[in-house]
């Protein structure tokens, strides 16, 4: 049995959160470069200028990208023979996303649902993280890390179709959603797809689907070309950078499918900015 | 076709009457920032007929919520958040002097109705791009609320701070028109 020290982890937690505040993926930049290039818009192009020059001005200058630094999402691997000694995986994760937050001169964005108090001092500095944990085989803890902004969660939707309503009924919801949510989520976005399992299932799918790097095709030949479909049809809705009108709205659609109840067809749609914050570490 | 404007805050009711949905105008002075739970205190200020933490006469309102600033920072990131959690108070705003706000995303009926009637405009500012943004405010000062934290009314000093015109006081929106522009209809 392979051992990782608390401490450990809650370093690599912390850095990864400084980390991903500042920098914007190679990926992100690299799909952003080419809506820029791409753009018919002028004023759309030019909120995509800015868009990158923000990038560069965080990376330079240490400074958040957006002042929305998210709540931090966590989806963890952990191998079935690696222990970690000193505390425990989760409490290691919430330690290092708090002192990463804090010393990161990151903003605390966690409240209470209903007070809409800041729980910084009952609870901890933009705790709890949300964790999803998977049990793999081998000694390694794999980490994909997103600091998830409030603009473009609040615009995401789940439902749950008649499985008769196949293909062309996920392509009318997933326009609805995109279309009714116009400037608001800070377009261009990502668009990740959950489909099938059950109604958590596809939504826990959907927000994983938005780690997957921007670029890189979907191994599933049939998924890949409902991919392509997909976002054919988005980036023809004009929504544009910011919602002032353009044809990039829209700058990858990633599915992720699980197999389903005869009964059902559930669906789900996050969304992700245009500041896509991830980082993915293997310990 | 859009213009631009270089402009200096108070604004006036000449000033936002020049201005068309799509123009970019670079704001310079002094601007306010206020979220979701700052509305709902001036807005209650009003109805009470007390005194607001600031003159509303020819306003701009940044609808943000900035991180903590680092050491020697004036400000840390600081783009704007999405506008329509304000719709609500808004209007009540804007027939008391109000003259800009600056968010990002769509604003209701209610809100163009009142930028119409009472003559004032809503800026849009690149969302995410808080440290780009930050660049252009030399100083900030808490002047109120300061137990709301990011939620706190800050006076900010800003210099070409850089917004479109989404809704004029004609009545046009950028998002709409914008939008249908480049729709593609099969």
């Amino acid at each position: 049995m392979r051992e990782v020290l608390y401490e450990d982890v809650v370093n690599a937690i912390k850095n990864m959160i400084i980390h991903t505040a500042t920098n914007l993926p190679e990926d992100a930049l690299k799909a952003l470069k080419k809506a820029k290039e791409e753009e018919k818009s002028p004023v759309a192009k030019k909120v995509l200028e800015q868009i990158l020059l923000n990038a560069e001005i965080a990376k330079t200058e240490e400074k958040p990208l957006c002042q929305d630094t998210g709540l931090a999402v966590f989806f963890v691997k952990v191998g079935e023979d690696v222990k970690v000694v000193g505390g425990t995986l989760k409490d290691a994760i919430n330690e290092g996303t708090q002192k990463g937050y804090k010393e990161g001169y990151l903003r605390a964005s966690t409240c209470d649902c209903f007070t809409r108090e800041n729980l910084k001092d009952k609870i901890g500095y933009n705790l709890p993280a949300v964790i999803h944990f998977d049990l793999v085989e081998g000694d390694k803890i794999e980490i994909e890390y997103a600091a998830k902004g409030g603009g473009s969660e609040n615009v995401s939707r789940a439902t749950v179709l008649a499985p008769a309503q196949g293909k062309e009924g996920v392509i009318d919801f997933v326009k609805k959603v995109i279309s009714d949510a116009g400037p608001n989520p800070c377009p261009p976005i990502i668009v990740g797809i959950g489909i099938g399992g059950t109604f958590e299932k596809a939504a826990i799918s959907s927000k994983h689907a938005l780690f997957r790097e921007v670029g890189t095709e979907n191994p599933d030949p049939d998924m890949r070309e409902f991919e392509k479909e997909i976002l054919y049809e988005l980036n023809k809705l004009g929504i544009g950078a910011m919602g002032m009108g353009g044809t990039q709205t829209v700058l990858a659609v990633h599915i992720e499918k699980n197999p389903c109840h005869i009964a059902s067809l559930p669906v789900s749609v996050n969304v992700q900015c245009h500041s896509s914050r991830h980082t993915h570490i293997v310990i | 076709m859009s213009n631009v404007y270089y402009m200096k805050t108070p604004l006036s009711e000449d000033d936002v009457t020049k201005l068309k949905a799509g123009d970019i105008v670079y704001l310079t002075g002094t601007i306010y920032t206020a979220r979701d739970a700052a509305h709902k205190r001036l807005v209650d200020l009003i109805e009470r007929k007390e005194e607001l933490p600031f003159p509303l006469e020819g306003a701009v309102i940044y609808f943000v919520g900035p991180t903590p600033p680092k050491p020697g920072e004036p400000i840390g990131s600081a783009g704007p958040t999405t506008s329509y959690r304000m719709d609500k108070y808004s209007p009540t705003l804007i027939k008391h002097g109000l003259k800009g706000m600056i968010g990002k995303g769509k604003r209701n009926e209610e809100v163009k109705e009142a930028c119409k009637k009472y003559k004032a405009v809503y800026f849009g500012a690149t969302g995410g791009a808080g440290a780009l943004l930050s660049k252009t405010i030399t100083e900030s000062v808490i002047i109120a609320y300061e137990e709301l934290g990011p939620e706190a009314i800050r006076m900010l000093k800003v210099e070409n701070f850089p917004v479109t015109v989404i809704n004029d006081t004609y009545g046009n929106d950028l998002y709409e028109e914008g939008r249908k522009k480049y729709e593609v209809k099969e």
